[in-house]
């Protein structure tokens, strides 16, 4: 009977102590949310992100085994702007997990506060292709935006697990501390090419153009979503003969073919740009994402310049 | 029998009852191809404006889509007459939260001259112990391709299996409920068993003549990740029901499908392929005995570009009431989507009518060629998977 009892006391305590150390456990959509998650949230969170860093954002597969990983989240952080609304929706319905669906307390809108460029003005159709209704989602590619985000995680985390707040401030403050630094190295190495006039494939860069004063003039992409076509890659040539476009920005999941074929004809140089975190092994975490681009960009940029 | 249905019945109704007792959070529907809901962007409400009352309202309308399936056919066929042309389906869906606990899918098919409700169903997400509950009409969990509407099948036409064997091209449909729980094994593979009832039904593999005779189905589903770019989909499944050829016969049908993925995450846009195949099997008490059947498809897809697919077909079904008389094809397709929104197909199709059929006592061969033109305007849907 005491041995009952003694074991009772003994798995109620385990019982007891599992909950206070089990570690919150964030879903994100993409790596990079995943990176400041972890950043932010520390030994107390473990994420996942569904996404790979190097697959395009707009065509995720909505396969079973993201259902189980949302089963088990208590916070999913999504981009948001519709990025996800290809997969994510049917997979939240079939999570069976009431806390993150939209409004409820498990689910982060990573865009909300976020400097959220080309919001529609006018009424749009599919007529302009892929276009997003609420403004661009790739806004993640400003630094100035994962410092908001880190921000809303960091308050996120704070009320889903209020014993952590304190831990949660100190990493949020060091996260900032860190991309201050880093934005200013970033910001003197990119400083020289203000007002450089650069083609991307995809519309995924506007917000790192805006921050590092970059000009976007055209996309290899005739327009978001319809790969390019015969009279739009001639019409690009022309403007980069024109312009004096010297780099083609390209991510790493659009196909070389048409950007390589227009830098053999110009002369500009083709770079492969990664929007997130993953989207090569190197790239391990959201600063590693400008650290890379950056330096992308300068090599590129080197002997072109006054071109 | 009796006894076994109003468990089920009261099982399900239980649940239900318990669902909305626990207040859980708003649902949504099921893997159905064309399910995401977004409510339209309405800008808020000016406060205190008359204008106010009616924008608030458009928030609250459900997201609206409509998908048109326009067939041309040529060649020759006496059995399966599909006209010349026509604007074979036009699928309305409507889809929306209903309240903190449910939400509702609606899909409307228009024919030419008929409609139909496709699916209309109330679904219950947050239901404790990992269930999924859905209450009206819908596709039933039987095989794979029974599940999918007709715009997201990479054919224009239904494989031989379940023209034969599932009562017709509509496939089974029925009006009832399902649950659905998780079961994950280890290793992050997921795996789902699903349990569904219907009632009677006019027409489709199961027919009922009384109000008691309902038909059930069980649906079993592992899904498991091979590695980044490979992912394997196995279902098993059976189905108990009345036939309606006489008050007490009754039709059980089995179904094995299995879908192999293939596409490299990098170049997914690109390139990737689908191989995916399902088996049935019939078992229909009528007079005269009981007939036992088998059919069968296995099919292939190809993405060569961003644009651009190929696929092969082959199958081969008996027919549910004759197994002596056997029906076999062969197809190929190529689909190009000018954008996600639209897509354009064609398909070669041998379909080997065995005899006797409609038109003659003697095998029958017709060659076919299908064009399909495929358009969805209204809000996004989820990307078929």
């Amino acid at each position: 009977m005491k041995t009952t009892k003694t074991l009772a006391a003994a798995v109620l305590l385990v019982g007891l102590a599992i909950p206070a150390q089990a570690k919150l456990r964030v879903v994100t959509s993409l790596q990079d949310l995943a990176s400041i998650a972890e950043a932010v949230g520390g030994d107390r969170v473990e994420t996942v992100a569904l996404a790979r860093g190097y697959q395009d954002p707009h065509f995720v597969d909505a396969k079973p085994s993201f259902i189980l990983k949302l089963s088990r989240a208590d916070l999913l952080i999504v981009a948001g702007l519709e990025l996800e609304i290809g997969y994510l929706p049917p997979l939240i319905d079939q999570s069976r997990n009431e806390k993150i669906h939209p409004g409820n307390a498990g689910y982060l809108d990573a865009s909300t506060g976020c400097d959220i460029l080309q919001k529609p003005t006018q009424v749009v159709t599919r007529a302009m292709g892929d276009v997003h209704p609420y403004g661009n989602p790739h806004y993640w590619t400003d630094p100035e935006n994962g410092r908001v985000i880190a921000r809303a995680v960091a308050a996120k985390l704070t009320e889903l697990d209020p014993v952590g707040a304190a831990v949660y401030q100190a990493n949020l403050a060091a996260f900032q501390a860190r991309l201050t630094s880093k934005e200013r190295e970033w910001d003197a190495k990119m400083a020289p090419f203000a007002g450089t006039k650069v083609v991307t494939f995809h519309e995924s860069w506007p917000n790192f153009a805006k921050r590092f004063k970059l000009e976007i003039v055209g996309t290899v992409e005739p327009k978001p979503g319809i790969p390019p076509s015969p009279t739009h890659t001639l019409e690009i040539i022309n403007l980069i003969a024109n312009d004096k476009v010297a780099v083609i920005l390209v991510e790493p999941y659009f196909d070389r073919k048409t950007p390589d074929y227009i830098a053999g004809k110009t002369g500009a140089a083709v770079v492969t740009f990664y929007p997130s975190v993953g989207g090569i092994p190197e790239i391990k975490d959201y600063f590693d994402v400008f650290d890379r681009n950056v330096d992308a960009f300068v090599n590129a940029m080197k002997g072109k310049v006054g071109r | 029998m009796n006894m076994i249905r109003s468990v089920v019945w009261s099982a399900a109704l239980a649940l239900l009852v318990t669902g909305v007792a626990a207040g859980q959070e708003p649902p949504a529907p099921q893997p159905t191809p064309n399910a995401t809901p977004t409510p339209a962007p309405a800008a808020p409400a000016p406060a205190g404006s008359t204008g106010g009352a009616s924008q608030t309202s458009n928030y609250f309308n459900p997201s609206v889509s409509v998908i048109g399936n326009f067939l041309a056919v040529g060649g020759q066929n006496a059995v399966e007459n599909l006209p010349s042309a026509s604007l074979r389906e036009s699928e309305l869906g409507l889809q929306a939260v209903v309240d903190p606990y449910a939400r509702a899918d609606f899909f409307i098919s228009f024919g030419e001259h008929n409609v139909s409700v496709e699916e209309g169903y109330l679904t219950f997400t947050s239901l404790p112990g990992d269930l999924l509950v859905k209450v009206g009409r819908m596709r039933v969990s039987f095989g794979k391709v029974n599940t999918m509407h007709l715009h997201v099948m990479p054919w224009p036409d239904e494989p031989l299996p379940v023209v034969n064997l599932l009562g017709g091209e509509e496939g089974w449909v029925g009006t009832g409920a399902s649950v659905a729980k998780l079961l994950p094994l280890p290793g992050d593979i997921f795996s789902e068993l699903t349990l569904q009832v219907f009632g009677d039904e006019p027409d489709g593999p199961f027919v009922a003549t009384k109000r008691s005779a309902v038909a059930y189905n069980g649906h079993y589903r592992v899904f498991a990740d091979l590695s980044d770019s490979t992912n394997l989909d196995l279902g098993l499944s059976y189905g108990l029901g009345p036939n309606g050829t006489n008050p007490d016969a009754k039709t059980a049908l089995g179904a094995v499908d299995a879908t192999l993925r293939w596409k490299p995450l990098v170049k997914g846009n690109y390139r990737s392929a689908i191989v995916r195949g399902e088996y049935f099997r019939s078992r229909r008490e009528q007079s005269g005995g009981t007939v036992s059947a088998g059919g069968w498809f296995l099919s292939g897809e190809y993405q060569l570009a961003k644009r651009w697919w190929v696929g092969v077909r082959g199958e081969a079904a008996q027919r549910a009431d004759n197994a002596a008389v056997k029906d076999t094809g062969t197809a190929a397709t190529l689909t190009f989507w000018p954008s996600e929104f639209s897509q354009l197909r064609a398909e070669l199709r041998q379909r080997r009518y065995g005899g006797p059929n409609s038109v003659s006592a003697a095998a029958y061969t017709a060659n076919e060629v299908l064009l399909q033109l495929q358009f969805a305007i209204g809000a996004h849907g989820a990307h078929p998977f």
